[in-house]
């Protein structure tokens, strides 16, 4: 059995600037984080070691270009290592990271490079909107006018019903990921918002309003894994996944068993602790979707860091702020930090691999030793869950 | 006798054409499926036959779309929920009719048709949902 032991080893990680990049391909995002990943890992000679890479992006559209895989390796200098894209909207590089745990577990590769991009904000707020309801369903949701946000206030408006969630604690993880935004240099938006600026934002899809919604960004992650035992050839502080789970739900919301909770990450979270043998109170820093605030919410649920319809409260009483009893979204999150969908997965574990590194500077959690990143695919139907401990 | 149309999806859309709410029924479990699929989600069976519906429920959920793809720009802001039907299954779509300061979750509703799009897949006919 596999249960709390590592599966495999992150030994270096790299993240692009995410934010507006205007004058750049995806492609040249992609290597940019590719770099960083190559120069913390001296020890590595990328051509020679990297043995494959696997690619989390969603759409085909932003950039009129299909066939990622190959493309992405040809500009990381990784020709002619195999490479593959997958797609799981906004969850493509989580699935990506577990595919990559696959390779290596498998024994067909020592060394593999797993990682995402997306290049979005060159196109207009209204052609982002119909290709990211791509990851919804045709024929009864996009087909009658329901947008990604409309899938999302959906499920808020429920809990809203259900548990007696507030607009005001939505709001509130606006507000806590915007703080932790600030202290990182690579998020897109570095600004403090206030808990009225939020609650007077525009409306997007009632009740979620502008700033309940991440942002449209331009981005590329990467991690490099290998068996743990070659680990220490390449780094003396590597970070171990030990527990990864992954599960499916129908592709449309209307069909879920809840509208206030999201099974497929509830199962993905569940068999990740399992396999890590880690219990939610054990965990030091989370990284969860918050695509939008009442995503957040439902999150604490899901991973049982407190019971159903709890989530709001938690929030407003600061247990999961920056310097609260578990701070979640230390990278400013999704909200923040900025969402280029197929790169989010492995952004979570790039900033889970800094702070379990003591690489997080301003936004360090001291003595983090254990780690979850919760990834969340459209409106649900596809969740990852990951578990990570200091080596 | 006519021949049982397939159960797909295009073919709940063209029930929609003629005004009927239809959806799949499980021969061997009963189970209500809508969308129609060609493999019962309860049991695995793939024995149906069409089923109309009643056309009323509850609504479970709803929001108003004020930033909407450019198809759909010049009705925004509109509203859409999703219906329990009092068959079972649960459906998205438009709710029309009634101001959304009105609109409760748990309210009454019923589905509605507008034939006035006469065309092919994928541009179906849709439904919407009204105040009875």
């Amino acid at each position: 059995m596999l249960i709390g032991k590592p599966l495999v080893s992150i030994v270096s990680a790299g993240l692009s600037k995410f934010g507006r990049l205007d004058g750049m391909y995806g492609r040249e995002i992609f290597a940019e984080a590719a770099k960083e990943a190559f120069e913390r890992c001296p020890n590595l000679d990328p051509a020679k070691d990297v043995e494959a890479l696997f690619v989390g992006q969603m759409g085909e559209s932003y950039e009129h270009q299909g066939h990622t895989g190959p493309t992405l390796a040809d500009w990381t200098g990784l020709l002619p290592k195999p490479a593959m894209r997958l797609e799981s909207a906004c969850a493509s590089s989580g699935v990506a990271l577990r595919i990559g745990i696959f390779a290596v577990l498998s024994g067909m590769h020592d060394i593999v490079l797993v990682g995402g991009v997306e290049k979005m904000t060159h196109r207009t707020t209204a052609e982002v909107t119909e290709f990211l309801a791509m990851a919804s369903d045709f024929p009864f949701e996009q087909w009658h006018g329901i947008t990604f946000p409309g899938l999302y206030a959906l499920m808020a408006t429920a809990h809203i019903h259900k548990y007696g969630t507030t607009e005001e604690q939505m709001a509130m993880v606006a507000v806590k990921n915007h703080n932790n935004g600030v202290l990182n240099p690579k998020a897109h938006m570095q600004k403090v918002v206030t808990l009225e600026k939020v609650m007077s934002s525009r409306v997007i899809a009632w009740p979620l309003k502008l700033y309940d919604c991440s942002l449209i960004t331009d981005g590329a992650s990467c991690l490099i894994l290998t068996r743990p035992d070659l680990a220490k050839k390449f780094t003396d502080t590597p970070v171990h996944i030990v527990g990864s789970g992954q599960a499916s739900d129908a592709i449309g919301i209307y069909e879920r068993e809840e509208l206030t909770t999201m099974k497929a990450g509830k199962l993905a979270g569940q068999e990740a602790y399992k396999m890590a043998g880690v219990e939610p109170k054990d965990l030091d820093i989370a990284e969860v979707h918050d695509c939008f605030t009442i995503a957040e919410i439902i999150a604490y649920e899901d991973l049982g860091l407190c019971k159903p319809g709890k989530g709001g409260s938690l929030v407003e009483e600061g247990v999961t702020m920056l310097d609260g009893e578990i701070p979640v979204n230390t990278s400013g999150g999704l909200k923040s930090k900025g969402h280029p969908v197929g790169a989010t997965g492995t952004a979570q574990a790039y900033e889970i691999y800094l702070q379990l590194t003591g690489q997080a500077e301003r936004r360090q959690v001291s003595g983090a030793e254990v780690a979850l990143s919760h990834n969340v695919g459209g409106s649900g139907a596809t969740a990852a869950v990951h578990i990570y401990r200091k080596g | 006798m006519s021949e049982t149309p397939p159960f797909t999806i295009e073919s709940f859309y063209k029930f929609v054409t003629e005004g009927k709410l239809m959806a799949a029924k499980c021969s061997k479990c009963e189970t209500v499926l809508l969308p129609p699929r060609p493999v019962c989600t309860k049991c695995l069976s793939t024995d149906f036959r069409w089923v109309e519906l009643e056309r009323k429920g509850k609504l479970l959920s709803y929001t108003v779309i004020h930033v909407s793809p450019v198809q759909f720009q010049s009705m925004a802001p509109y509203t859409v929920g999703i219906v329990e039907l009092k068959a079972g299954p649960h459906l998205p779509g438009m709710i029309r009719g009634v101001e959304p300061e009105k609109i409760r979750v748990g309210m009454d509703l019923r589905v509605d048709f507008d034939t006035s799009i006469q065309t092919q897949w994928p541009l179906w006919p849709r439904y919407f949902f009204r105040p009875p």
